[in-house]
């Protein structure tokens, strides 16, 4: 255990003592010599030392602060000199010196004193930050995870469990910083297992815009539904809800223009859309179809707080998604074609709750989506007519509950219930990708994770898998470790 | 496009129903001492919201969403800083929409940057904890600092709202007079404190402990931020004899259960103290807050029996 005795603090007593002397000195000459001890005399004058040590306190501190404003204005000035003349740039970079070679103005008590200001003299001062997050699974499952379907559903290539045995999750570096006065930027890179680098978002968002609004430009996590936009290392399971997984390939990320508005509202009200690509499953075919610019969202977000403890958040999301020659790979390893349209309608609601609404030693998380999506086009099955089937039916349907409980610090355990149902589409579609097989695929998930800090998390979790025909048994070890920049989390 | 006109009339109809008043400057607070401290110093001038309560975590605040309408109002945001809230406050940052708070801007103010931090890490590692590279961001629980940071937010205020400068300064040096005689007074009456060794549950007191010239001996967390196993307990209940420790001390949002285990172990008082304006009942305002901790550690003291 340290001794918290400082020695810069008995200096400072020190000084302390060689004000206080002095003062006390004069103090004890100017005022008039009693004879008898009288003990409230003593307590008056003691406090008015005590008044005039606190004046004469403030005014030194006062003094002191405008040295510094002055020496932080040289300091300011020769830096400016520096940069507009390199010739003067060697005396400029003296007086910095002598600027911070400059004794510290010397406490004249104990008393805490204003900050000095900080130089930042090196050019890694203006490196963005830099955070890294390692994600790795192992699993154990009775059917092998690269056969996964949802029967009546075309899935995207990223619909499918972690790998069997050990594997390195999907791991990402961000980097993100304002760009200048009126630009922030953000990068995040993702490593996949195939050793494949992919820019999962890289976009930049003014900062200065009036009238509530936002702008997101580049690429990124569309706004739509509660789940899209969290990476996947703040997901409270290993894997996405089925709806995510069939209907977004777990999450739909494109390149394209972001508009939010904050309504000047008490709570928090906010309407979003969005122009893009159109490139990401379920669009597909961007550049010879609709010229780049093929799919289109909308959303609203509710959210206030019901007290200390509680608060909720709604939101209603729409995605419009064009097709042309979307090709996704069916359970057999063959690939299906799709041209059409797509829309996706979300609703989410989340509570948390925390009593007091401190979340630091337990806390509630009670989340679901509710998703409709309607597809409606020409599906080519592999072999089949060459016109293609017309396909526009009921919508398929998905769905999500699940409710997370940390019982204590550091640990957490969560359930979950998914679902996703697609209508019959009739003997036409017999023993193709959209046979619904007559079911509903459903899947139980459970965990249980412990996080020694908020920067690493090992996760246990078990699926109960029925999205296929047949039972899997999915038993999942997750770790997930930060490094670097401490990210601020999303609600 | 009738999407587009249902959501216009929506966007509309919700902003002419709680459109607020723009008389007072508003103020978004992040902890309660500042939102005190805004108030002190603003009366009614500002318009003040504090986002967080004394039984929250400021470590551990969730983003919420209710949070960012408030900021969007915001002409001032008053904080901690040193990293204090990196988990929460850049989300809001983000999102509010608002220039005007900005770290950047005039209308962000960090309590932490007005005044020396202490215990600054050498090393950054993580390894050591939560640790903020900037140092100790607790620098309410010391009146002096309290004075400094009133001083310069009172500066601050006077600037973004120049029409009621006048104000901003009686307020402050009304509040500086009381302080400045409060801190007298506490340390008039924290004179059997003095020299006395604590063990505190987090490293959240190094200013508190620097006012009353106390000692903090050890913590309760192994590491900051980390909570406290078995293992660790035993071993610091081994270590208490040695350490002539008077008391232990907790925050009001930290969890009593560890300290108080500690405390009937080792026949020490453990001791609740605000942390921050509305932690207990006494400390209702700034004056409260320091009145309280100073109380509450003096009936610490005379629980242990004045052991030291």
């Amino acid at each position: 255990m340290s001794n918290h005795h400082h020695p810069t603090m008995s200096a400072a007593a020190r000084r302390l003592a060689a004000f206080a002397l002095p003062l006390c000195a004069t103090l004890g000459a100017a005022s008039p010599a009693s004879a008898d001890d009288d003990l409230a005399a003593v307590k008056r004058e003691m406090q008015q030392m005590q008044q005039q040590y606190d004046a004469a306190l403030k005014r030194l501190q006062s003094q002191y602060e405008a040295q510094l404003k002055s020496m932080e204005k040289r300091v300011e000035a020769a830096e400016s000199a520096a940069a507009d003349a390199k010739a003067q740039a060697g005396a400029a970079q003296q007086a910095v010196t002598t600027a911070q070679a400059a004794p510290a103005p010397a406490a004249p008590a104990a008393a805490p004193q204003p900050a000095a200001p900080e130089s930042q003299a090196s050019a890694a001062a203006f490196n963005p930050a830099i955070g890294a997050v390692i994600n790795g699974t192992a699993m154990s499952s009775n059917h092998n995870p690269n056969n996964w379907r949802v029967p009546g559903v075309m899935l995207g290539s990223d619909a499918k469990p972690p790998p069997r045995g050990f594997g390195l999750g999907e791991s990402e570096i961000n980097l993100n910083a304002n760009a200048d006065q009126a630009v922030f930027a953000n990068l995040t890179l993702a490593f996949e297992r195939d050793n494949t680098v992919g820019v999962e978002e890289g976009f930049l968002q003014p900062t200065a815009l009036p009238y509530g609004f936002t702008v997101k430009a580049g690429r990124f996590f569309s706004g739509i539904g509660y789940l899209n936009e969290q990476h996947s290392h703040v997901w409270d399971f290993v894997d996405q809800p089925l709806p995510y997984m069939a209907f977004l390939n777990t999450q739909y990320d494109d390149e394209g223009v972001q508009v939010r508005w904050l309504a000047p509202t008490q709570m928090f009200l906010e309407f979003g859309g969005e122009a893009l690509r159109g490139d990401a499953f379920p669009s597909g075919g961007s550049e010879n179809h609709h010229l780049g610019l093929g799919a289109w969202s909308a959303f609203v977000h509710a959210s206030d707080d019901i007290g200390d403890s509680g608060s909720y958040s709604v939101g209603l999301s729409n995605l419009w998604t064009t097709a042309k020659n979307r090709t996704t790979t069916n359970a057999l390893g063959s690939t299906d074609t799709f041209t059409g349209t797509d829309r996706t309608t979300i609703l989410d609601g989340i509570y948390k709750w925390a009593p007091n609404g401190n979340f630091a030693q337990t806390y509630v998380k009670l989340e679901s989506e509710f998703f409709v999506r309607r597809e409606a086009g020409l599906f080519y099955p592999p072999g089949g007519a060459p016109q293609g089937l017309r396909y526009s039916s009921d919508p398929q349907t998905g769905f999500y509950a699940q409710a997370i409980y940390q019982f204590m610090p550091q640990w957490r355990a969560g359930l979950r219930y998914d679902q996703l149902h697609a209508p019959n589409l009739g003997l036409a579609f017999a023993g193709t990708t959209l046979d619904d097989l007559g079911a509903t695929s459903r899947r139980y998930s459970s965990m249980i994770d412990y996080s020694p800090s908020e920067f690493s998390r090992f996760r246990l979790q078990y699926n109960l898998d029925r999205a296929r025909p047949g039972t899997d048994n999915q038993f999942i070890l997750q770790y997930i470790v930060s490094l670097g920049a401490h990210g601020a989390h999303q609600y | 496009m009738r999407r587009a006109r249902i959501l216009i009339a929506a966007a509309a109809l919700s902003a002419a129903a709680s459109m607020p008043a723009h008389a007072t400057l508003n103020v978004f607070a992040c902890e309660p001492e500042w939102g005190a401290l805004a108030s002190a110093l603003g009366g009614g001038d500002v318009s003040v919201y504090t986002a967080t309560t004394a039984l929250q975590d400021p470590h551990q605040i969730q983003a919420r969403p209710a949070l960012i309408a408030k900021l969007r109002f915001a002409d001032l945001a008053v904080c901690t800083g040193a990293e204090l809230e990196i988990g929460w406050m850049p989300v809001l940052l983000r999102q509010a929409a608002n220039a005007k708070v900005q770290p950047s801007a005039p209308g962000y103010f960090a309590g932490a940057e007005q005044v020396q931090l202490l215990e600054k890490p050498a090393v950054l590692d993580r390894a050591q904890g939560d640790v903020h590279p900037a140092g100790n961001p607790h620098v309410q629980t010391d009146p002096r600092n309290m004075r400094i940071i009133a001083a310069a937010l009172a500066k601050r205020l006077a600037e973004i709202d120049p029409a009621h400068a006048a104000g901003y300064a009686a307020r402050e040096k009304a509040l500086d007079d009381a302080l400045g005689q409060g801190i007298a007074h506490w340390l008039e009456m924290a004179a059997p404190l003095k020299g006395k060794n604590v063990i505190s549950y987090h490293k959240g007191w190094v200013y508190l402990m620097g006012f009353l010239d106390m000692h903090e001996v050890a913590t309760i967390e192994p590491k900051p931020g980390v909570p406290p196993g078995s293992a660790y307990i035993a071993e610091l209940l081994d270590q208490i004899p040695n350490l002539k420790a008077s008391m232990i001390i907790y925050a009001a949002y930290e969890d009593a259960k560890p300290s108080q285990f500690v405390g009937e172990k080792s026949h020490l008082p453990a001791v609740m103290l605000p942390f921050t304006v509305g932690g207990t009942d006494g400390a209702k305002d700034l004056m409260g807050l320091y009145e309280d901790t100073v109380k509450r550690l003096l009936a610490g003291l005379g629980a242990s029996g004045g052991r030291s």
